[in-house]
């Protein structure tokens, strides 16, 4: 079709999380730039199934930017050259006729691979497991303006609430640090009244589970929130230093 | 373990050790940049000679010398760990990385700017901290520092190696100094503007008044 574009894939395969990976060079020639990076994939897949091949594995789920699942490392940044968007929003209009794309899976000791592209993050639930949540009984929805919450602290707390768990911060920090999600999570509940009985002791929790999984820790060089599909603010990592330095030098958990 | 050492331990706390030290150490360069620049009075080093010996035997001083020793050695025994954990938190690398895409290459490269500190640090104190400090230790007289910065920065290889020591420290202190506000919590929409001013004017202050001292000297500026 006119304006369709010719590709160069160079994609890591991987059958195992203790098999030897490796690059494998695909070639496109009719890829559509309405195509979404996934759909490209696809149509790959179909490529290679007809070819009687062994389809790439990768993670995706909603196909809408909401679910967090899919997780490329694309040339070089997670969810490829766009700021503010997953793999699925990405299209392939942001790439040019001719173009080799290199695609990776998240590189980090708490992420293994499980095949090809797709990696292991229940690290991230483990997390969340550690402290994550309030645990009360709220019984009915309350009238709106039962409990008064400051605009401020609502908007911060749904902006940080907005962090889909894709694992983009880790995959883009260098020292592969969760701190953007664990601090986006330790923050939505911190700012609300909902989440003030727990609030020190999640901030230990979730701090030492964080630590547990092999984490690395934070250097406040920002490529997490320069990557964040949901643009999570540092400031939330900020918050959760306070929170985890203020739980541990004033909490009653020796 | 303690909850001290626990805290103190974690991926948190050693960032907290990182940012408490390493403001310690802003503090000292502060003083230690302000007691050399008074060589640039050009009095035959007898102001500088004046405040060098007030802070080489007030007891206050070589007190506080101890905890500076702490320091530095804290800075630099959590930064060697804090390196090897971040390093194996990633065991395999990326074949294509475009990390300035998204940070700059000072903010990613603490560790080598430290590490290049550090190297700095041994042949520096070589030059003067120890010998005279060893002096004293063995004779109770102190050296004559000005005499010796004179010497000293007779040999350009020496005043080079200086200048690139500035240059290590402009670019660690203008991620370190902001870093370390962060890391202590302090990210707040009233002051982050003028942390961020004062960390980059204190990122060029500083070195470039240390590197111009060796240079004047080697230049004849300052006899």
């Amino acid at each position: 079709m006119e304006g369709n574009m010719r590709l160069s894939l160079k994609v890591w395969r991987q059958s195992n999380t203790d098999a030897a990976g490796g690059f494998e060079d695909y070639k496109l020639d009719n890829v559509s730039p309405d195509m979404s990076f996934l759909e490209m994939f696809d149509v790959l897949n179909e490529q290679l199934i007809e070819e009687g091949k062994e389809p790439v594995a990768f993670d995706h789920d909603c196909r809408e930017g909401i679910c967090g699942m899919c997780s490329m490392y694309i040339n070089g940044r997670p969810h490829g050259p766009l700021r503010g968007v997953t793999t699925c929003q990405l299209h392939m209009r942001s790439f040019k006729d001719g173009d080799t794309i290199v695609v990776e899976p998240w590189r980090a000791q708490a992420f293994p691979v499980i095949k090809d592209l797709v990696v292991d993050r229940d690290a991230f639930d483990r997390v969340i497991s550690a402290g994550g949540f309030v645990s009360v009984n709220t019984g009915n929805a309350q009238d709106a303006n039962s409990l008064p919450i400051a605009k401020e602290a609502a908007d911060d707390a749904f902006a940080a609430a907005a962090c889909i768990g894709c694992g983009a911060c880790v995959a883009a920090c260098k020292n592969a640090s969760a701190m953007l999600f664990v601090s986006a999570k330790i923050s939505q509940l911190a700012l609300l009244p909902q989440g003030q009985a727990e609030r020190s002791i999640r901030a230990e929790k979730m701090v030492a589970q964080m630590d547990a999984e092999g984490f690395g820790a934070c250097t406040n060089t920002g490529a997490c929130s320069a990557e964040c599909p949901k643009e999570i603010s540092l400031e939330n990592i900020a918050r959760m230093n306070r929170e985890y330095i203020g739980a541990k030098f004033s909490s009653s958990a020796v | 373990m303690s909850w001290f050492s626990q805290t103190l331990t974690s991926s948190i706390g050693k960032k907290l050790l990182m940012a408490l030290t390493g403001l310690f150490l802003i503090s000292f360069l502060v003083i230690h940049a302000t007691i050399n620049a008074m060589i640039f009075y050009n009095d035959g080093g007898e102001t500088f000679s004046h405040w060098g010996h007030f802070m080489g035997t007030n007891p206050i001083i070589r007190t506080l010398e101890i905890g500076l020793v702490a320091g530095f050695l804290i800075h630099i025994i959590d930064g060697l760990m804090l390196w090897k954990s971040n390093r194996d938190a990633r065991p395999v690398k990326y074949a294509v990385n475009n990390a300035a895409a998204n940070s700059t290459w000072y903010s990613r490269s603490m560790g080598l700017l430290g590490t290049l500190l550090l190297i700095f640090l041994v042949i520096h104190t070589s030059h003067f901290w120890i010998p005279n400090r060893s002096n004293q230790f063995a004779t109770g007289e102190e050296l004559n520092l000005y005499q010796m910065m004179l010497e000293t920065f007779q040999n350009p290889v020496v005043v080079l190696i200086y200048v690139l020591g500035c240059v290590s420290l402009f670019w660690h202190l203008l991620h370190g100094f902001k870093s370390a506000f962060q890391s202590l919590g302090l990210n707040h929409v009233k002051y982050n503007g003028a942390i961020a001013f004062v960390g980059t004017a204190f990122s060029i202050i500083v070195p470039i008044l240390f590197a111009l001292m060796p240079i004047s000297i080697y230049l004849g500026w300052v006899k």
